[in-house]
């Protein structure tokens, strides 16, 4: 069991920063740091349980490169049009289910409130993490993050990553 | 002109004018229910593949109805309104699954895969007392059936007796815009629901809008997926309701100022991709069209976009209230190479889309920018006041033509 193995239990900690910075990244509104919590070739998806199930492989975003990840928030900075919001996300804690050759999957449920420019706040997406994490140049990092909400539906539009 | 239903007024003859009370008004909305959803129209419900073997079944709406579309027995594709015959509870609970049958959990009444009343819990009652009326007959009860007919892989339903073959509702024209792109067997790629705040009709006008496509998304204007300075045109079916455009890569639009003379914010000369394979798109179709987008009056789109296929279903949830569902496809023989670009170029649609996400809110400003304008009219009038087809993008002659086809359906 996971909670046996002592590599899981002294990583957890440090899973939880991660998430916990990657949280603050998107809801401090700083995108452009967004990327560099993922290696060069990443997968980051954005799927629903739906659609994960059936073993579709379509994203609402899907990126298989950093740049790709750039190019998301550039497209959101100087691209898209959208009305003016931000996420809140509580993130749980992650649970560690295993680890090879250097990598460690988790899994992490999420909770997204979406507050919108006139004050609406709406429990905008809740779902799972299922990451894969590496050491990348001194710090942990998301070789593979698939974001699968519960719901595949999508109120009004998805702007802010997840 | 003035419906039974509506108080308010149409603005004469012309189809350049269009009151905001149509995307408001209740009544009116309930009207377009019967008249539109339930008259002789085809209502796009599934794809031929979502039920593919007897027995599987998928739940939908036509308009507001809940429908049930299933493959009998036979092999035919047969739908029926997902209401029990006895109290009009919904019959199947589920999205999606495979039947022998279909049961009532209220009362366990119980229906064939075409819908037909074939059961009744204690219909002879218990111990001699109770039940139905001998005279009761199963036969003249059931869900009403709506038709279904197939067309390169998708399934239209329609409950009017009076909807003509698929082939004279669409058209030729529109029919072979079909056939290009639906011309071998497809495999889903991923389903999501855009809840959008907005009527329906807000958004089926959007689509057929080719005007706005390159001056609101920026990133269609940027990277000259679509520019109105480029080739293409639009195909207007002759009543109006459908239509294809379609857009033609041209090396003179390359060098092209017009954006920029215009100081159109669409346009921004420094950007630039970090990963430019998100556009390294194949010519699959190999006739140089980099984007059509097809609609099928009243509630069907079909679009590809470079490499990026998908079919979306408009469903009206209310005057103010839709949602949107969107299918996104390739196909079952397409190269791992080919796979992974639609995976890519999906980013550009959907709710998170880099050129569909706008049209996610831009319905949305409208029904809140003129919420108190019910009387006061918008203006469709780029490229004239008619609804021929045109060899250019910058007209809202589909507008109109969507204009024309409602007024017909609903008689104002």
């Amino acid at each position: 069991m996971a909670e046996t193995d002592p590599l899981l239990t002294s990583l957890q900690p440090l899973v939880s920063q991660l998430n916990a910075d990657y949280a603050r990244a998107i809801d401090d509104d700083r995108l452009e740091d967004w990327p560099d919590f993922f290696v060069e070739q990443c997968l980051y998806s954005i799927t629903s349980i739906d659609n994960h199930r059936q073993g579709y492989p379509g994203g609402l975003m899907w990126a298989d490169s950093k740049g790709m990840l750039q190019d998301r928030v550039a497209a959101l900075r100087d691209a898209n049009i959208y009305e003016r919001q931000t996420y809140r996300h509580l993130i749980g804690l992650p649970a560690l289910l295993g680890e090879a050759e250097g990598a460690v999957r988790a899994e992490t449920p999420f909770l997204v409130v979406r507050i919108m420019r006139d004050g609406r706040m709406d429990l905008f997406a809740t779902g799972r993490y299922l990451d894969v994490i590496v050491e990348d140049a001194g710090a942990l990092r998301l070789r593979e993050r698939i974001v699968v909400c519960d719901s595949s539906r999508v109120d009004t539009l998805l702007a802010l990553p997840l | 002109m003035s419906s039974a239903e509506s108080p308010h007024a149409w603005p004469g003859d012309t189809l350049t004018r269009v009151p905001y009370w149509v995307y408001q008004d209740d009544a009116n909305y309930r009207a377009e229910l019967r008249r539109i959803f339930e008259g002789p129209v085809w209502s796009y419900v599934c794809l031929e593949s979502d039920v593919e073997r007897p027995g599987d079944f998928r739940t939908t709406f036509v308009g507001e109805m809940p429908v049930i579309v299933v493959r009998a027995e036979d092999g035919t594709i047969c739908a029926f309104e997902n209401r029990c015959a006895h109290r009009g509870a919904l019959i199947a609970l589920d999205d999606r699954g495979k039947a022998r049958s279909f049961q009532c959990i209220y009362h366990a009444w119980t229906y064939d895969l075409r819908g037909n009343l074939t059961g009744i819990a204690f219909e002879k009652g218990s111990n001699g007392r109770g039940g139905m009326p001998a005279s009761f007959c199963k036969e003249e009860h059931g869900p009403r059936k709506l038709r279904t007919t197939t067309l390169h892989g998708l399934v239209f339903a329609s409950l009017s007796p009076e909807a003509p073959t698929i082939a004279e509702y669409l058209g030729q024209e529109i029919l072979g815009r079909i056939e290009r792109v639906l011309h071998r067997p497809v495999r889903v790629l991923g389903r999501f629901v855009q809840v959008l705040p907005n009527n329906w009709k807000l958004y089926v006008e959007n689509v057929k809008d080719t005007y706005h496509a390159s001056l609101l998304h920026a990133f269609f204007g940027t990277f000259r997926i679509t520019r109105l300075t480029q080739g293409g045109g639009i195909i207007v079916s002759p009543d109006g309701g459908h239509h294809a455009s379609y857009t033609i890569d041209r090396a003179d639009d390359r060098v092209s100022t017009a954006y920029r003379d215009q100081g159109i914010r669409s346009e921004h000369q420094n950007y630039r991709l970090a990963d430019p394979s998100l556009l390294d798109s194949v010519d699959e179709y190999g006739d140089g069209i980099k984007l059509q987008i097809l609609t099928v009056f009243p509630n069907f789109v079909l679009q590809q976009i470079e490499n990026c296929l998908a079919v979306r279903q408009v469903l009206p949830k209310g005057p103010d209230s839709m949602e949107l569902h969107w299918t996104y496809f390739g196909f079952t023989d397409d190269t791992p190479e080919m796979h992974r670009r639609r995976l890519k170029q999906l980013n550009l649609v959907g709710p998170a889309g880099y050129v569909s996400m706008e049209d996610g809110c831009v319905g949305g400003f409208v029904q809140r920018g003129a919420a108190t304008a019910s009387d006061e009219l918008s203006v469709v009038n780029m490229g004239g006041e008619g609804t021929e087809s045109q060899d250019t993008r910058a007209t809202e002659a589909s507008v109109r033509g969507f204009w024309k086809a409602y007024r017909r359906y609903m008689g104002v």
